[in-house]
């Protein structure tokens, strides 16, 4: 933290400037691995940068900052990703 | 060496805010400030202003661009008047909040309807509480000292707040005076370049004017209350090291005129300051024990100097602005910064609203009502078919 002599609204960036923002999901993505072809698209539209691409091109969810906006669920186009109620009884 | 230069308070303040040496001026015309900007465009044809002058479509951008700007580090300039400064609004919130230290002339003129372009401090008044540093002037010297001054104070780690410095229109922004003009480079030794203490750099990103949580809000505002603070002694200061450089003195948060040993003291700014002193001079020939107090910066407003003043004198307050509802800003601020500590009495008039000609003959007329004990608390002075 860097020290200033007056008080003002900065924020330098870093990973959850604004505090764990998953808990203010509704919806839940969740990711059928199986129907996954890796083309990327929910990586390349995702606005909180959540979805996390691995070495192989596959992808998984920051489930401690997604909001759940629901973009890539929308996007795939194999619709390998599906919305649940967050708190649904199993 | 220095040279005299005979111009109208704009153009004046235009040479000021040229020798800042601003990196952005961001502007808009409108009558009578716009003789102010042409100035700055003048400077920019020939080649003398040297930064980036940026013609906006209104006001709200023109601070719009000015806090962009300020928000990257480098000296920012600007000026309106009136429904030009109201258009701003918004914005003059956003640069304090944002501790931008943006300097800005307004040129003090009535607010319409009925549509009029004469001298009233209404337009400023109502921006009282955005947290902006506010100065009065009474002179075209003082507004070109005042505008270099301004840079330093706002741009001083501990304050970074935006100023405004006023001056009525017409009475200053379009008569001629002689001004002194000090050479280039004494005001570069009185005005170093400014060093921010951070930017938006893309190098180093950050977010600014980001979302706080309210906690964290109460401290911004609590903060620039401490700067306001802060800036009642440093305004001092710069005035001394103003003083001690080029050899003149506007006063410090006051201008303190024959309050030696006074019964009265008379309380104005901008234009009736000016005309105060040749009232007060005459009512001394008299032999009536009265002085003046120039409010030179009404934000910070001087609370302590003016409790001072109370304990051996009684207070007429000239107004030339009326918050509706209530009284004159200043009448009613005076006597806040009294309560509970002063017996003294407190008088107030409205006078010179819409920009009626107020002379040293009508504060005179003003000061004896007071001083003859015919006084009402609160006086309209000479309004028409009252």
């Amino acid at each position: 933290m860097k020290k200033y002599d007056v008080v003002t609204t900065i924020s330098y960036p870093k990973k959850g400037a604004m505090g764990k923002t998953g808990n203010w999901r509704v919806f839940k993505p969740i990711l059928d691995k199986k129907k996954c072809v890796k083309c990327l698209r929910c990586w390349i539209y995702c606005p909180e940068a959540t979805i996390i691409r691995n070495k192989d091109d596959s992808v998984d969810i920051d489930y401690e900052y997604c909001k759940g906006c629901g973009i890539c669920a929308n996007v795939c186009k194999v619709k390998a990703i599906t919305l649940e109620r967050e708190g649904k009884r199993k | 060496m220095s040279t005299v230069m005979i111009d109208t308070g704009n153009y004046i303040a235009a040479k000021a805010a040229v020798m800042t040496k601003p990196d952005v001026v961001a502007a808009y015309p409108i009558t009578p400030q716009t003789t102010l900007v042409e100035g700055i465009a003048n400077y920019e044809a020939s080649g003398e202003f040297k930064g980036e002058y940026i013609c906006v479509e209104s006001e709200h951008s023109a601070m719009a661009a000015c806090i962009g700007a300020s928000a990257t580090g480098v000296r920012t300039f600007t000026g309106t008047s009136s429904h030009g400064l109201l258009l701003m609004h918004e914005m003059l919130h956003w640069a304090a909040l944002a501790r931008l230290p943006v300097v800005m002339c307004n040129i003090n003129r009535v607010v319409g309807p009925g549509w009029n372009i004469w001298a009233d401090e209404n337009d400023s008044i109502s921006q009282r509480d955005t947290g902006w540093i506010q100065f009065y002037c009474s002179s075209n010297q003082e507004i070109f000292d005042t505008v270099i001054q301004s840079f330093k104070i706002a741009e001083h780690d501990k304050v970074q707040l935006p100023v405004m410095i006023n001056y009525n229109a017409f009475i200053l922004s379009h008569t001629s005076m002689p001004v002194n003009v000090p050479d280039q480079r004494e005001i570069d030794k009185f005005l170093p370049k400014r060093k921010p203490k951070w930017k938006l750099d893309v190098k180093n990103p950050i977010t600014f004017g980001n979302i706080i949580l309210p906690a964290a809000y109460e401290k911004v505002r609590k903060d620039m209350q401490d700067s306001q603070e802060y800036a009642k002694k440093l305004i001092p200061e710069i005035s001394k090291e103003w003083k001690k450089q080029f050899g003149r003195y506007h006063g410090d948060l006051l201008e303190l005129y024959k309050c030696d040993g006074a019964d009265y003291i008379l309380l104005s700014m901008g234009a009736i300051g000016a005309e105060s002193k040749v009232a007060i001079n005459n009512l001394r020939k008299e032999g009536i024990k009265i002085g003046l107090a120039r409010i030179r910066c009404f934000r910070p407003f001087p609370q302590e100097e003016i409790l001072k003043l109370s304990k051996k004198s009684d207070l007429i307050v000239i107004d030339r602005n009326i918050s509706v509802g209530m009284e004159g800003a200043v009448f009613t601020e005076v006597k806040g910064s009294l309560y509970g500590k002063s017996d003294a009495k407190v008088y107030g008039f409205i006078a010179g609203l819409g920009g009626k000609d107020t002379t040293y003959e009508d504060i005179i007329k003003m000061c004896k009502k007071v001083v003859n004990g015919k006084a009402k608390n609160l006086e309209w002075f000479g309004i028409e078919g009252v």
